[in-house]
């Protein structure tokens, strides 16, 4: 391998890594509020740039059909457990959330499509569509069971993947797709072939992790995210509801995974159930990073993004098999590295 | 329901398998036989996961790496796959005993996400290794053949399959009753139990590891040879799953459950291909997996149990026969009255800056009942930490019958003699009096993994109950010893773990706030016992809260307080000294 | 009319009947002790007040049952419970944890003057008010822990053991704090096994003894009872 080689391997492979990132953020995000390691956030991201896909055509994309059931799945959801817990008094702003808002993004995009709306409209429009899925999955799938353990939950966690991937296929069909480059211009740094897009890739995830350190760092409801992340109980006593947190955690990985998801789209082509190996590589980097520790799992995803063009280019047969390989010693180190907390097993 | 009634149930059940296949149509056959390949996986799991309690995603890969094995050994080698069974179980145990090796020291979730990466690194090595097919597949597997009998029918190899299902049921059954098979339905119940029963807890899960990878193996050698052809697909991640939601919706505390938990998998798969198509034309294949994950999903959300279970409590249970009486085990050689037994010397421990224990030396003599005391947050939990080896010390010396045991593992102390009961009573709420008792007799007892599946150990465990059954006895819980612990009001189940610590015949007995939460006359009774003990020699170190409860049952008391030992001295010296009252009662302000 | 008052109120978790038929109230501003050994049942009769916990009986604040209200419910009417277990935000900074303090207040214009008076209330808060809370001594945690409730501006302050695992010294200084807060106009329900600090600082006392309430009446008459001293330490006078 030569130097030039391995310069174009690293780049290509900071690259993924950046996309990575911002799927691995979301996860860690998520992990730390409601404790479910959620895998279906690379599902987001493939919606998204199927999302994207179909509008560019000019046709109304399968996002509309999945949103909408969702939506009803989880008013109804919703309704009968505010009915239950004779709290009929909340059910109107509930349903605001739960069924408006979804409806009303819906009919924004079917209003949208005629008028042939251009690229950046676009983009947004597909963050728009994306964005409801999570926090409606939380609210059917995982606030039911909020307080099962964490074993528990990454089983409905796998299980809520492959019914998405199902799903996926159903409202979006077997084809592959590929949007629009984002840009077509070019560098040439130290001799070596930059494309725009790479630039634009790696400076997406570093403005978005910025975009989210401001968040936490200096929004109230950032700092009660944080602050649920850190001790449930100890923000429960504040008077921040974990179901809030978790609902506005959704939320933002949701951004994150779309973001992703528009940015991978041009350069690959992006199939129903190509968010799986997406979604797990980020994960190995989340883990990196103690699924705790921001800078970590950032560092950790792009390790996974260059380890992963290397890889290929010695053997691009095995690069999967190497990526999930490594898995085991990076977790034989965060386990020795984390406290021993001892999760007796339900009976 | 008494035992004949069970044998007559059990016998009717083969008897019906046995005659299945002469009065069910062939594809029926044929769905049968994949119940029997899955079932196997599943009954894997039921032990990893239902018993022993680790979640493994990665079933199928173990499944994928025999039938490979077997493929390779007869479609591409030309050889019997009864070679090939060798190969596929060697190859398969190898290979999870050093996944094992490697893994099973990963604690909670982590090991949960090990058993996903090995399951997709293996899944994507299958159609990427040259000569084994590919992404097509590995055709022109030969069938099974005994001797000249070639099982190339469904109803040939039935026989085998259900056979096979049916030892190992018998050959589990037998290996969960026997001392081997407590010590992994105890796992459930935390490392920090079964370590402290003298049992290494990484030998079990590896040990049910291997197991259940075994079973894989023979599931994926029949599966090969059934279906003659393999691909990569059975065997990646999303089979994995499906093998998993088989042991949970079954149920995956009883064995039973991984069979009746694949009959309903296939047989909704079955359903859903048949009607799907009619609700939905052309979407089928993707409603599929859809449906079978929110199915998936409601169950973890709503049941959990598994059906086995549910059913199981309509049915009448079983009496057991009380054991008999039986040789006694073996005895340790107990100290003569007064000799020194533990010595602590300046044991010390922090945790970051706080400094829980401070050079704290005390001394424990054969035979005496010491109280260690002092007010909440003093360092005594700390300090009893410290002698069964759940922590460590950061300086110092703890000598037990004459050997330092600062640096041991919980087990080796265990095993040394240290016998401890828990603050938060830890017992198996849905094992028996009984085999609780049992658990703590471990290391008095040798049979392992072989003789308890093939009932070599029935002498020895006879033995095993006897002596429990005098535990239960002594401590006043006799009369029902097959009632379930869980059953048991705070106060008695107290009481059975120090039966369970009794029974493992110790040198020293560690109490840790036996009278915490108990009622008055809980306390009284559990007073008695004490004094019972007492008066038969037992040397016993009391970690206690309860002043009043200490006064009248020790002879010296050990006072902590901010870490360090506040005094020592008799009961009556220590009530009146006002240092211990102002550590009880706080100083004015 | 009382603050607060539990009638029967009885909490049962893993079978054990922690508390069982408990009545007490608190006065507005009074401050009120409920002392007992340890595993009376006081940090739970707390929690299940609080919501954290279920209990049968009734629990009514400013005369309206709290009955089917969560946690945050609580919280929002001006209840703040200040747990054993103090629960700080241990990665947060210390004014992020204070100002977590006063999530559940609508109107934000007086949170930057409650700050203010934190810091002047504890000067080493205002000191450390950068370092991550979990970084805190003891002692500097009950004031953090302290300090974040009272940025809430609650009407009833719940303590737990505010004195546990601190040296005398700084057991001092947090009855004093306590006791300032009568004239902030702060109830407070005080557990606390250290009874005699808790005793002198408080107006009421009760106390518990498994899970019951054994005793009750004036702080300065139940300091001076000989029968308290032996529920402590054993020795036979009470029974």
């Amino acid at each position: 391998m030569t130097s030039d080689i391995a310069a174009i391997l690293a780049l290509d492979g900071i690259a993924t890594g950046a996309i990575y990132v911002l799927v691995a953020v979301g996860t860690v995000l998520i992990f730390t509020v409601t404790r479910v390691m959620f895998i279906p956030f690379g599902d987001i991201a493939a919606f998204t740039a199927l999302t994207l896909a179909a509008l560019e055509t000019g046709q109304l994309p399968g996002t509309v059909g999945l949103v909408l059931v969702l939506a009803v799945l989880a008013s109804l959801v919703e309704v009968w457990s505010l009915a239950r817990a004779g709290k009929a008094r909340q059910i109107p702003k509930a349903l605001v959330f739960y069924l408006l808002l979804p409806v009303l993004i819906v009919l924004l995009a079917r209003l949208a499509l005629p008028l042939t709306p251009s690229m950046p409209v676009r983009i947004l429009l597909a963050l728009l569509l994306v964005m409801p899925i999570s926090p409606l999955l939380d609210r059917i799938v995982f606030r039911p069971i909020a307080d099962a353990s964490v074993l528990l939950l990454l089983i409905v966690s796998m299980a809520l993947h492959f019914a998405l991937v199902g799903l996926g296929l159903l409202f979006f069909g077997p084809e592959g797709v590929r949007t629009q480059p984002l840009t077509n211009a070019a560098f040439e740094i130290f001799g070596v072939h930059v494309g725009g897009q790479t630039i634009l890739i790696v400076l997406a995830s570093i403005v978005f992790s910025g975009l989210l350190y401001l968040f936490f760092g200096f929004t109230l409801t950032g700092k009660a995210l944080r602050a649920t992340a850190v001790n449930r109980t100890g923000a429960r006593l504040m008077g921040i509801r974990p179901a809030r947190s978790g609902a506005i955690a959704y939320l933002v990985g949701s951004l994150m995974a779309g973001v992703s998801g528009i940015l991978v789209a041009p350069v690959n082509t992006i199939f129903y159930d190509s968010g799986f190996l997406l979604g797990l590589k980020a994960f190995v980097g989340a883990i990196i990073g103690g699924l705790a520790s921001y800078p970590g799992t950032a560092i950790g995803a792009v390790f996974v993004g260059v380890l992963e063009s290397f890889a290929s280019f010695e053997s691009s047969a095995l690069k999967e098999v190497i990526v999930f390989s490594l898995l085991i010693p990076i977790l034989i180190w965060r386990s020795i590295a984390s406290p021993h907390i001892e999760e007796e097993v339900e009976e | 329901m008494t035992r004949a009634q069970l044998a007559a149930v059990k016998i009717v059940a083969v008897l019906a398998l046995a005659a299945a296949p002469f009065l069910v149509s062939p594809f029926s056959v044929t769905l049968l036989n994949y119940i029997g390949i899955y079932s196997l996986v599943a009954i894997g799991l039921v032990l990893l996961t239902g018993v022993v309690g680790i979640i493994s995603f990665g079933q199928a890969a173990f499944v994928g790496i025999a039938a490979y094995a077997t493929g390779w050994v007869s479609a591409i080698q030309g050889q019997s796959p009864w070679l090939g069974l060798l190969l596929a179980i060697v190859l398969t145990c190898a290979i999870a005993a050093v996944l094992g090796l490697v893994t099973l020291r990963l604690q909670g979730h982590f090991l949960s996400l090990s058993t996903i990466a090995w399951g997709l690194a293996i899944g994507f090595l299958f159609g990427n290794i040259d000569g084994l097919g590919g992404f097509n597949g590995l055709s022109n597997i030969p069938p099974i053949a005994i001797g000249n009998y070639v099982l190339s029918e469904g109803r040939q190899i039935y026989y085998l399959i259900w056979a096979t299902v049916i030892v190992v049921l018998f050959l589990l059954h037998n290996l969960l009753n026997s001392r081997l098979g407590r010590a992994m339905r105890a796992m459930r119940g935390g490392k920090t139990l079964v370590e402290s029963l003298g049992v290494s807890a990484y030998w079990v899960n590896l040990t049910a590891f291997v197991i259940a990878a075994f079973l894989a193996a023979l599931s994926g050698w029949f599966y090969a040879h059934l279906s003659r052809f393999i691909s990569p697909t059975p065997f990646e991640p999303l089979a994995g799953i499906e093998y998993l939601m088989m042991a949970m919706i079954g149920g995956a505390t009883s064995l039973l459950g991984g069979i009746v938990g694949a009959a309903v998998i296939i047989f909704l798969k079955n359903a859903v291909q048949d009607y799907l198509p009619l609700i939905a034309k052309g979407a089928s294949g993707q409603l599929e997996i859809v449906a079978f994950a929110s199915i998936f999903i409601l169950f973890l959300q709503r049941a959990r149990q598994g059906i086995v279970p549910f059913l199981t409590r309509f049915l009448p249970r079983t009496q057991p026969q009380r054991p008999e009486a039986a040789a006694a085990l073996p005895l340790r050689k107990q100290p003569a009255p007064g000799e020194i037994l533990l010595k602590v010397e300046q044991a010390e421990r922090r945790f970051g800056g706080l400094v829980a224990v401070n050079k704290v030396s005390f001394e424990v003599r054969a035979g005496e009942i010491l109280g260690l005391i002092g007010p909440n947050g003093a360092g005594k939990s700390t300090m009893f930490n410290l002698l069964t080896g759940a922590l460590r010390c950061n300086g110092g010396s703890i000598v037990f019958a004459g050997r330092n045991i600062e640096r041991l593992s919980q087990a080796t102390i265990a095993r040394a003699g240290v016998a401890r009961t828990f603050q938060h009573v830890k017992l198996r709420p849905r094992m028996t009096l009984l085999d609780n008792v049992l658990l703590g007799a471990y290391p008095r007892t040798r049979s392992g993994l072989f003789s308890g599946a093939l009932r070599l150990d029935r002498q020895e465990e006879a033995r095993a109950r006897a002596e429990a059954m005098r535990q239960l006895e002594r401590i006043g819980l006799g009369d029902n010893p097959f009632e379930l612990a869980g059953n048991l009001p705070l106060g008695n189940q107290r009481l059975l773990e120090i039966a369970r610590a009794l029974a493992a015949d110790p040198l020293l007995l560690v109490l840790d706030e036996p009278a915490a939460g108990l009622r008055r006359n809980e306390k009284q009774k559990l007073a008695e016992l004490l004094a019972n003990l007492r008066r038969e020699h037992v040397t016993i170190l009391l970690v206690e809260h309860d002043m009043e409860f200490v006064m009248n049952l020790v002879d010296r008391i050990v006072v902590m307080d901010f870490g360090v030992k506040l005094c020592e001295g008799d009961p009556a010296a220590i009530r009146n000294d006002p240092r211990v009252q102002e550590a009880y009662l706080g100083s004015t302000v | 009319m009382a603050l607060l008052s539990l009638r029967n109120v009885s909490v049962s978790y893993d079978k054990v009947e922690a508390v069982r038929g408990v009545s007490l109230d608190v006065e507005a501003g009074q401050i009120v002790s409920v002392i007992g050994p340890n595993g009376a049942g006081k940090t739970t009769m707390m929690l299940a007040t609080m919501g954290l916990l279920p209990l049968t009986g009734e629990v009514t604040f400013e005369g309206a049952s709290l009955a089917g209200l969560d946690v945050e419910d609580r919280v929002e009417r001006g209840i703040c419970l200040v747990p054993e277990k103090r629960e700080l935000f241990s990665d947060l900074s210390v004014a992020d944890n204070l100002i977590l303090g006063s999530y559940s207040l609508k109107d934000r214009s007086g949170v930057d003057a409650a700050l203010a008076q934190v810091y002047e209330r504890f000067p080493r808060l205002r000191e450390r008010r950068r370092q991550a809370a979990g970084t805190l001594s003891g002692g500097e945690r009950q004031m953090l822990a302290l300090g974040r409730a009272l940025m809430a501006k609650p009407k009833l302050l719940i303590l737990d053991e505010p004195s546990l695992g601190l040296a005398p010294l700084i057991v001092r200084e947090i009855f004093r704090t306590i006791a300032s807060l009568r004239a902030l106009g702060v109830s407070v329900l005080l557990v606390e096994q250290n009874a005699r600090a808790a005793l002198e600082t408080a107006d009421y006392g009760y106390v518990l003894e498994t899970g019951e309430i054994v005793q009750e009446g004036l702080a300065d008459s139940l300091i001076h009872d000989p029968k308290l001293i032996a529920a402590y330490l054993g020795g036979g006078e009470s029974r």
